[in-house]
């Protein structure tokens, strides 16, 4: 069976986005004719002689109105190597938080720039947000390139650019792949193209069936979020009880020793539990259900994780969020902080900087943080939070901040500053020009 | 811009696709069970509902599945897909719940359409059951790949009051922390199988033996050709006058409204043949046997605006 690969894109307004997912899906035989004709209907309506790839994808009426991505959507195809989800995510600047959606789950993203544009600033503040987001590997699709007549050094000038632009990032040197391609004419998406003689690396598709995926590591410290108790209670199992939940970061064994947080108590893993039999050994993103050698008071949102290496609960949290909602946050709001299974009243104590998108830079003491803006904050928790750094694992150290009003995902909220330019220490900062 | 090798350090393989998305499955029905107050699942005895609940068993063993099943029935059902549902209920001693699209029909909530299919007609007794109920989850089987609409589905999805879904305001989803929170009135349709695809469904089937209805498989059956499309004889209208029947070896890539869900030619009579079939096919499913897609260019999003699935 093959493995799975969560990939999301990002790039500018008429980049050829849609294009491209549209090639993707299209060259690997994963549209079908129905679809195909119901394309090729729409396109002939609009006066288009061939088949407009992104029809494929933009699924609402208006994005078909206004010839937009507006939200993001989530493909699927496979190959014999490998599936793939894949979040189509809009580039306009206002729906940047679609990005954010999309960034959060992936592990690997492919950005598009217009060769005959080159690196704009939209690309900056993508590969930024995709870098804050902790997207481990990073793809620049250098796009109509049969606009530029193939030509190798304006394919050099932009990869080096980006390159440099996302090493300043933080992504090392192998995580950052750059393609020529033309999603129109199909150059290096699926098929080699003989028109980039120049260009020996994989095509696109080559690259994600081969990339390896990097899971969340099995090698970290274990945490598992309780979130079910079953207890059956039935005349087959009375005394049945078992944590139910998926195992956020790290292995677990039978024997581990372990300790429940926020309570801190301590006691050994004595069986792993599915519906198949008994597991010998569970890591990242295995629902299981974990039965404790000892009777203990736990609840849903209580914390198991490896004793000798827990996270110590936090009553306060140095945060990033990047601000989804049109209501701005100002600091003393009161708000809801969902992570893992459990939420908690909290409040902003501080907004103690602001990430210029523009400038790639930070202001600080900001008064408000924006739709779409990204900065850093002091969180004053309720209840003290198992919390680990976004850097170290994405599952335990992001979490949801949440309007307790009506209930709206108000910001993505991400424990310590991922990003060198939101680093407190001033020495690493704003890269390019 | 080179690609180095890098040593995946992971001491333990990692999942496959089809263990990578039952995992996400069941944390989705976990996470469910944890924060709302009354969830039902719907459940047509079609394949996606038939694994949503395979699915939900799963994610509660040993313990039993805490909510109740809800049919909304069309009244113009295939007997084999009933008689299936009520097995599969008394097996797993489930409670089920039935909303008659005929009962809202006989005292005049709604009315027969012109065309004669009941598949538009199932929203409202939809919505009527879950405010009768106070049901404020309610676990689907669509799945995003179905069609372009459903494509831009979070599996999380808020529904007003009037059960209305609007796609430029959906809460963003992030990572995998789901956010249920709604108001009184308010429900929250959910999708554990989003990122399942029509293969995946069938793998899964096979990988897991998971009994499915009859008609899934090939059988003779006598049919009538309408719209393209072979519709089986029955009391939901047909056929009428100038369509032949003819009897054929067909099965059912759908399950659906006796009305609008056509049969395919197939031979595939086992699990395996039905895979390969589906892997071999030029169709999507919905396009090759759902009438009530063909309506226009967007007309899945239009019923979704309306509070159907």
């Amino acid at each position: 069976m093959s493995s799975l690969l969560r990939l999301a894109t990002a790039g500018s307004v008429d980049d050829g986005k849609s294009t491209l997912v549209g090639r993707l899906l299209y060259d690997t035989k994963s549209v079908l004719a129905d679809q195909l004709d119901a394309v090729t209907r729409a396109s002939v309506d609009r006066g288009l002689s061939t088949p407009d790839l992104s029809l494929l994808v933009d699924g609402l009426r208006s994005e078909r109105e206004q010839g937009i991505t507006i939200d993001v959507a989530y493909r699927y195809f496979a190959t014999p190597k490998r599936s793939f989800v894949l979040a189509d995510t809009p580039g306009h600047v206002q729906y940047t938080r679609n990005t954010v959606t999309g960034a959060s789950t992936a592990q690997l993203a492919v950005l598009l720039v217009d060769a005959r544009k080159g690196v704009i600033e939209q690309t900056r503040r993508h590969a930024a947000v995709l870098a804050l987001l902790g997207v481990p590997r990073l793809v620049l699709a250098v796009n109509k390139i049969d606009l530029v007549d193939h030509d190798e050094e304006t394919f050099r000038v932009i990869a080096k650019e980006f390159t440099d632009h996302a090493t300043s990032l933080g992504y090392a040197d192998g995580s950052v792949l750059t393609i020529p391609v033309s999603a129109l004419a199909g150059d290096n998406v699926v098929e080699r193209s003989a028109r980039t003689p120049w260009y020996s690396g994989p095509t696109l598709l080559e690259h994600l069936e081969t990339v390896p995926v990097a899971p969340d590591p099995h090698d970290a410290p274990f945490r598992f979020p309780v979130q079910y108790v079953i207890r059956p209670r039935t005349p087959e199992y009375p005394d049945y009880r078992g944590y139910a939940g998926q195992v956020a970061a790290g292995t677990v064994r039978p024997g581990d020793e372990v300790v429940v947080l926020p309570a801190g108590l301590r006691t050994t893993v004595e069986r792993i539990d599915t519906p198949d039999g008994e597991l010998a050994e569970a890591g990242a993103g295995r629902s299981v259900t974990l039965v404790l050698a000892d009777d203990l008071d736990i609840a849903r949102g209580d914390v198991i994780a490896v004793a000798g290496s827990a996270p110590v609960p936090a009553d306060e949290l140095d945060a990033t969020l990047a601000w989804l909602s049109e209501k701005p946050l100002r600091p003393g709001a009161r708000v809801l902080v969902k992570h893992g299974a459990r939420t908690v009243q909290a409040f902003v104590e501080e907004l103690s900087s602001r990430f210029d998108e523009q400038k790639l830079s930070t202001v600080e003491s900001p008064e408000t943080l924006q739709l779409n803006e990204i900065g850093r904050a002091r969180v004053r928790l309720a209840e003290p939070l198992p919390v680990d750094e976004y850097e170290v694992s994405r599952r335990t150290g992001a979490f949801l901040v949440i309007d307790p009003a009506d209930g709206t995902t108000l910001a993505a909220g991400m424990v310590g500053a991922p990003l060198p330019v939101l680093r407190s220490d001033r020495d690493v900062v704003s890269p390019g020009p | 811009m080179t690609t180095t090798a890098h040593v995946n350090s992971a001491a333990v393989p990692d999942l496959d696709n089809l263990a990578a998305l039952e995992s996400e499955a069941i944390h989705i029905f976990r996470e469910v069970a944890g924060e709302f107050d009354r969830p039902v699942i719907l459940f047509s005895g079609g394949k996606d509902s038939t694994l949503l609940l395979h699915l939900a068993i799963k994610a509660f063993w040993p313990a039993p599945v805490p909510f109740p099943l809800l049919h909304v029935d069309t009244g113009h059902n295939f007997d084999e897909v009933i008689a299936f549902r009520d097995h599969v209920v008394e097996k797993h001693g489930l409670r089920l719940i039935v909303a008659k699209v005929q009962d809202w029909i006989d005292d005049g909530r709604l009315a027969e359409r012109p065309d004669g299919t009941r598949n538009p007609l199932q929203t409202q007794p939809l919505l009527d059951t879950i405010a009768e109920h106070k049901f404020d989850a309610v676990f689907g089987g669509g799945r995003r790949d179905e069609e372009r609409a459903r494509a831009k589905e979070r599996i999380f999805s808020l529904r007003n009051a009037f059960g209305q879904w609007d796609p430029r305001r959906q809460r963003p989803e992030l990572w995998n922390l789901y956010n249920g929170r709604h108001r009184p009135g308010e429900h929250v349709r959910v999708f554990p199988l989003s990122n399942w695809t029509e293969a995946d469904v069938w793998n899964y089937i096979a990988r897991e033996q998971v009994e499915l209805p009859s008609i899934y498989y090939a059988h003779r059956r006598r049919v009538f050709k309408r719209d393209g499309m072979w519709l089986t004889e029955g009391p939901w209208g047909g056929p009428r006058d100038g369509e032949e029947v003819t009897e054929l070896t067909v099965r059912y890539r759908t399950v659906g409204d006796g009305s609008c869900t056509g049969a395919v030619e197939s031979t595939a009579s086992t699990v395996d043949e039905v895979i390969a079939e589906v892997l071999a096919s030029r169709l999507t499913e919905r396009g090759a046997t759902r009438a009530d897609d063909r309506l226009s260019e967007a007309a899945m999003e239009d019923r979704k605006r309306e509070g159907y699935f």
